[in-house]
């Protein structure tokens, strides 16, 4: 999975054997799934068996090309859905490789027995030491270490996972490179998410998407009206006094079914997972892919995503009577324990500034957790307090404050470094207010112009944040988003979601932690971070291996990308047989009425070499179009309106003209070559 | 072609988009059950037939139920119709004393009439008698009207309703546009074809010496009042077998010009009707441009054709256009005109034979009825035709812009895709199916009266002119006969209510749907952009379709003149 596993589309190792699954891919029992070519492959087969029965005044040469370029079109389909299999096979059977070779040390009281990786069961404890890989998917219960995940993300640099907090998630198959932690299995043997990437890029688990489904029916719809077009042809050619070879209503029938679309459908499905596996996300279903193109909403996290991720200490504002330094030194104890960057800027700034020196809390000090609920962390110890946190949530912590002169100036403090795109942090030491500390944000060159691009799309994001409604407006002005949802709990974050889905919007977000779980799984797309808990995994739809919120953008454009492929594609494949019908209708019917040789515009060379012509087209068409359907028609963020009009000039009028020329010239060749 | 000529075609097509608004929010009104400025008068009468039929008009139906109900109401009527024929010898108001109509003669007027067809094996004035004509075939040219604009009105509630099952009430909508629209204009229009000089009368016939001393029976009977509706309900069905090129139904350009005017009238209206519905009016104009686009196109290529005339008889020293078949009150342009408005639209009434035109120029009225009706088509059914199309052309063009097809807010999913699909693959079945039959058989090769091509075309014309529900004969076929009157009779019948039951369907399930806002994403479904793929869509699947039956008909018959040889 790494990234520099990278394969171009076409390489021999991939080719040679497509070459075989395509024919393997013949067996009428898979071939169903696509009407389309089920038709062809027996309309193929019905000609192969009048080769040898049928008597009619055509020529058995002529007949004998048609049936092998009736093989041939059937095999071209084949082909590129086997092609486009490939690399994910390629990929499955590494990981296989990596699964294979699992181990673990399964604890017993304090004693550990080793037994294979896929003995183990749901709830389990494991010990994994420095240089072990872990056996399987789970969560740290006890222990710090450093992992390295570059088997699944591709990523050497090695990530901490310790027990409890967001960060206590390890996946199967990646390797402790220091400490030792005891891990709780989480799944059962075969349903990991080892076990689930294999399935995945090996696409084993495909099934057809929503739109797949419409499309295919469209498609059959399509070679119906075809059938009763060619089918009722006989009964006129028999009132005019003739009558039509069966070949050439074979050739026409499936000239006009729409076998190019049909051909790659399979193969543009697994491309458009496959590019997403290959920018390290993972879907779990071509369902979630489909629906990241239809996305209306996106939900970002302010943090990460549009700001740089650390908010930064720049400053202390006490209020009252408090000096700059003592508020310092409350802030330094309070944020001691705090690992996180904020915290640690926040530290740093006090020592640096202020030249303040503890280092360890104080004896019997205990650690107040920062929830997600109270939003306020700390430090307490034999009766004295201090707390960190968001402006509100001490005031509520502190219900005496809120009528007391420090806390009027504090919230001009706050007004202040609110509209300064800043985030200020109340501290307050045993009901007292000391003051706020200024952390500034700061927000991520050209994500704005990403905004724009995105509302061009027609897509509103929106951003999220736990920063008050002053300071997220200011942010949110700075970086152009279209709305924020400031002071966010994870109850709000799935009830804006909620709200958004029932306006009819589909919404697209990412998260990391257990509290997201809830609003991953109702969100139409939901993100997990690879980082992230296992519970977040579980309920997103897609995971990033990579653990970069900022691409759920691109993910949206991937889809996108999927969707505008199939359309394009179905779009030529339509518009080409009106230039099929001009080869092949005065071909077949000159010898009843000489006047409709005038329809043959290209002025192919001779009824025979026209139908061979179009069939030949027909079914070269597929193999020149498989790069486009594996790699993709450009998504511009252009606007809905100049995106239709481009691509309807490319691939409609394209598909109307491409086929006149592209008949010509096989014609030619055909004559030149003496073939017809 | 001459500047008279084309000044009625711009005169007829800027007169009918004036039109189009005030027609359009007439309709609205009644899709929407509010009041009109008639309801002064007649809401104590709509109120009481809602009583003696125990309808509660609030009550909304699902899809299933407004299409039990509606073809329950359709086939009870069928019965009665032949009921009415096959006894119409017992009955009165039968001046002339006509006698039973035939068996199948008798199913395939029934039928025609129900599924708004009027196609008519019978010729009117020496077939049936007044009652007939006013009890089976009137009323039928309102109801069969009526249901198209309330099957409409229902599929307009699928794309404009969010998250539900209603799609109205099938009763209260056919009272509405029956009592407070069809009703009204068609007796102001009933008054003005009298003034024009259009019978009106319960007398049969009268029996006269002609100038040159010949004694000659002119029919007459209450012809202006099925005119009118004949007209504005597109029906088709003419009083006398000549239709409207006969001067009783017909007889003055200016009734020419209110008849083409009335033919495409609500057909117009209902496409501003769609856009109010969805809270959009562009969205209905997109739909008419696409419309008028195609129409204009047929138009030109019609009157081209005629005006440039036959070859064959400019070398025998004929000067001028094609005449044949034409009256010489109306002239080329209007006749032109009118072939290709009462194609277009469903109608199916007649000016002029479009037997008699050249090869090409009658091309047009045949490939106006293969669209599947759908330039502006059959009063309701010609828009819910066209909205079939909308629904594929924005599923295969709207995946282009990298989202899920989405149309007038409604997401475009595979159970429409499926049943669009069902409903717009009826037409070529029945149509190709059974003129292949047709063209085989012994009793089928009997039909037409030319040879070659031209008489495939005949019986082409009379199979697409039966499943689109047109009923404009292309004349030369003699289909008065149980083969014919049994295989256009069921062919009307599927062509009527095989597509309108999907098309049922689909309206209840987008009327289930939630509603998708537009975005900058969404596909744009006004503007030029979509009015042009909506033409190429209807064009290149109609197209694709029958181009191997028009070849062999119409095209081959076109070439072979040229060459010099007439069928």
């Amino acid at each position: 999975m790494a990234r520099s596993t990278r394969k171009s589309l076409f390489t021999a190792d991939l080719i040679v054997p497509a070459i075989g699954d395509a024919f393997r891919k013949l067996d009428p029992r898979e071939l169903i799934r696509n009407p389309v070519m089920f038709t062809t492959a027996v309309v193929a087969t019905l000609l192969t068996v009048l080769l040898a029965v049928g008597q009619d005044q055509l020529a058995i040469g002529f007949k004998l090309q048609l049936v092998v370029w009736l093989w041939l079109t059937v095999l071209f389909g084949t082909f590129a859905e086997a092609l486009a299999e490939g690399r994910g096979k390629a990929q499955a059977a590494s990981l296989r490789a990596t699964k294979a070779e699992l181990s673990a040390k399964r604890l017993k009281g304090d004693s550990f027995e080793t037994v294979p990786a896929s003995a183990l069961k749901m709830g389990d404890v494991v010990l994994v030491e420095t240089g072990d890989l872990i056996p399987s998917d789970g969560d740290v219960v006890a222990g710090v270490a450093s992992v390295n995940e570059a088997a699944i993300t591709g990523e050497s640099a090695p990530v901490i996972r310790e027990a409890g907090g967001d960060r206590s998630a390890v996946t199967a198959g990646t390797r402790v490179i220091s400490d030792q932690i005891r891990v709780r299995v989480t799944v059962n043997p075969g349903q990991g998410f080892l076990d689930r990437m294999i399935a995945l890029v090996e696409g084993a688990e495909r099934q057809k998407t929503p739109n797949e489904i419409a499309l295919t029916l469209l498609l059959v719809g399509l070679t119906i009206i075809f059938l009763i077009a060619v089918g009722t042809i006989p009964g006129f050619a028999s009132y005019a006094g003739g009558s039509v070879p069966v070949a050439i209503l074979a050739a026409l029938l499936i000239t006009l079914i729409p076998t190019t679309i049909a051909a790659l459908l399979s193969a543009i499905g697994i491309a458009g997972m496959d590019r997403l596996v290959r920018f390290n996300v993972l879907a779990k279903s071509g369902r979630a892919v489909e629906a990241a193109g239809d996305i209306d909403t996106l939900l970002l996290d302010k943090t990460g995503t549009i700001t740089v991720g650390d908010r930064q200490a720049t400053e202390f504002r006490p209020v009252g009577t408090t000096s700059q330094a003592e508020l310092a030194e409350a802030a330094l104890l309070a944020s001691l324990a705090d690992e996180t960057p904020e915290g640690r800027s926040i530290v740093l700034l006090a020592r640096e500034t202020f030249g303040r020196t503890a280092t360890a809390l104080p004896e019997g000090a205990g650690v107040i957790p920062f929830t997600a609920q109270t939003r306020i962390s700390g430090v307490q110890w034999n009766g004295g307090i201090i707390q960190k946190g968001a402006v509100d949530s001490i005031l509520r912590a502190n219900p005496g404050l809120d009528k007391e002169a420090p806390t009027q100036e504090l919230r001009r403090i706050t007004d202040e470094i609110a509209r300064a795109g800043g985030t200020p942090l109340a501290v307050a030491k045993d009901g007292r207010l000391l003051g706020a500390i200024f952390l500034k944000d700061i927000v991520k060159a050209g994500i704005r112009e990403r905004f724009g691009e995105l509302r061009r799309m027609g897509i509103r994001t929106v951003m999220i944040t736990g920063d008050n409604p002053l300071t997220a407006a200011s942010i949110a002005a700075e970086a152009g988003v279209d709305d924020f949802l400031a002071q966010a709990t994870p109850e709000d974050k799935l009830g804006l979601i909620r709200k958004e889905q029932q306006g009819g919007r589909l919404v697209a977000m990412c998260g990391d932690g257990t509290n997201d779980a809830p609003a991953l799984a109702q969100a139409d797309v939901g993100v997990a971070m690879n980082t992230g808990t296992q519970a977040a995994r579980e309920a997103g739809n897609m995971v990033d291996l990579d653990s970069d919120p900022t691409k759920l953008i691109e993910v949206v454009g991937l889809g996108k990308q999927l969707l505008m492929t199939r359309g394009a594609l179905t779009t030529f494949s339509v518009a080409n047989d009106v230039a099929k019908y001009f080869a092949i209708i005065p071909a077949m019917f000159v010898a009843l009425y000489p006047g409709l040789k005038i329809l043959n515009v290209m002025g192919l060379a001779s009824p025979q070499s026209a139908i061979l012509s179009a069939i030949i087209f027909n079914a070269l068409i597929i193999p020149c179009l498989v790069p486009l359907a594996l790699r993709g028609v450009t998504y511009r963020p252009i606007g809905a309106g100049p995106l239709l009009a481009r691509n309807l000039a490319i691939y409609g009028l394209g598909g109307l003209v491409a086929p006149f020329a592209g008949i010509k010239i096989i014609d030619l060749a055909v004559n030149g070559l003496g073939l017809a | 072609m001459t500047f008279q000529g084309w000044l009625l075609i711009a005169a007829f097509t800027g007169l009918l988009l004036v039109l189009v608004k005030p027609v359009g929010l007439w309709l609205f009104a009644l899709y929407e059950g509010r009041r009109t400025p008639l309801h002064a008068v007649l809401a104590p009468v709509e109120r009481g037939f809602y009583r003696l039929s125990g309808v509660d008009p609030e009550e909304e139906q699902g899809w299933r139920r407004y299409a039990v109900h509606m073809l329950v109401f359709n086939a009870a009527l069928l019965l009665l119709t032949y009921a009415l024929l096959r006894m119409q010898g017992l009955l009165p108001l039968n001046p002339l004393g006509y006698g039973a109509v035939g068996e199948h003669l008798a199913f395939n007027t029934a039928v025609s009439f129900t599924t708004n067809t009027n196609w008519q094996s019978y010729a009117g004035e020496s077939t049936l008698s007044n009652l007939s004509q006013m009890l089976a075939l009137t009323i039928h040219n309102f109801l069969s009207a009526a249901t198209g604009i309330a099957l409409a009105f229902a599929l307009f509630r699928g794309f404009a309703r969010r998250s539900t099952t209603g799609i109205g009430n099938f009763w209260a909508d056919m009272t509405r546009v029956t009592l407070y629209l069809l009703l009204p204009v068609c007796i102001v229009y009933a008054l003005f074809l009298i003034a024009s000089g259009v019978p009106q009368t319960l007398a049969g016939s009268v029996d006269l010496t002609t100038l040159e001393g010949a004694k000659q029976t002119l029919a007459l009977g209450p012809v202006a009042s099925q005119e009118a509706i004949k007209m504005l309900g597109t029906n088709g069905g003419g009083f006398f077998n000549a239709n409207s090129a006969h001067p009783f139904e017909n007889p003055t350009a200016l009734t020419n010009f209110v008849q083409m005017l009335s033919i495409f009238l609500i057909g117009f209206g209902l496409t501003y009707c769609f856009g109010k519905a969805v809270g959009n009016v562009r969205q209905g104009w997109a739909i008419l441009a696409a419309m008028l686009t195609i129409f204009l196109i047929g138009v030109t290529m019609t009157y081209w054709q005629e005006a440039a005339g036959n070859p064959v008889l400019h070398h025998l020293g004929v000067a001028g256009g094609n005449m044949e078949g034409k009256e010489v009150r109306f002239g080329i342009a209007a006749s032109a005109l009118f072939s290709v408005v009462t194609t277009a639209a469903s109608c199916g009434a007649v000016n002029a034979m479009h037997d008699s035109f050249t090869a090409l120029g009658g091309m047009i009225p045949l490939i106006n009825i293969q669209l599947g009706e759908v330039v502006v088509g059959g009063v309701g059914a010609g828009i819910y035709g066209f909205l079939l199309f909308a629904i594929l052309a924005v599923f295969v063009a709207g995946l282009m812009v990298g989202r899920t097809p989405e149309y007038v807010g409604k997401k475009i999913e595979s159970r429409e895709v499926k049943l669009a699909v069902l409903a717009i693959a009826v037409l070529p079945l029945i149509i190709l199916g059974f003129t292949a039959i047709a063209s085989v058989l012994p009793a089928g090769l009997a039909g037409p009266l030319n040879k070659g091509p031209h008489g495939f075309s005949e019986i082409l014309y009379a199979f697409t002119s039966g499943v689109g529900n047109n009923g404009s004969a292309f004349a030369g076929l003699t289909a008065n006969t149980p083969f014919y009157n049994g295989m256009l009779g069921v062919a009307m019948w599927i062509g009527r209510f095989f597509i309108i039951i999907p098309m049922l369907a689909i309206a209840g399930s987008l009327a289930a749907k939630k509603y998708t806002p537009e975005t900058a994403g969404s596909f744009p479904t006004t503007g030029p952009l979509w009015t042009g793929l909506l033409v190429g869509i209807v064009l290149i699947i109609g197209g694709l379709t029958f181009l191997p039956s028009l070849a062999l008909g119409p095209i081959a018959d076109h070439l072979a003149m040229i060459s010099g040889q007439l069928f």
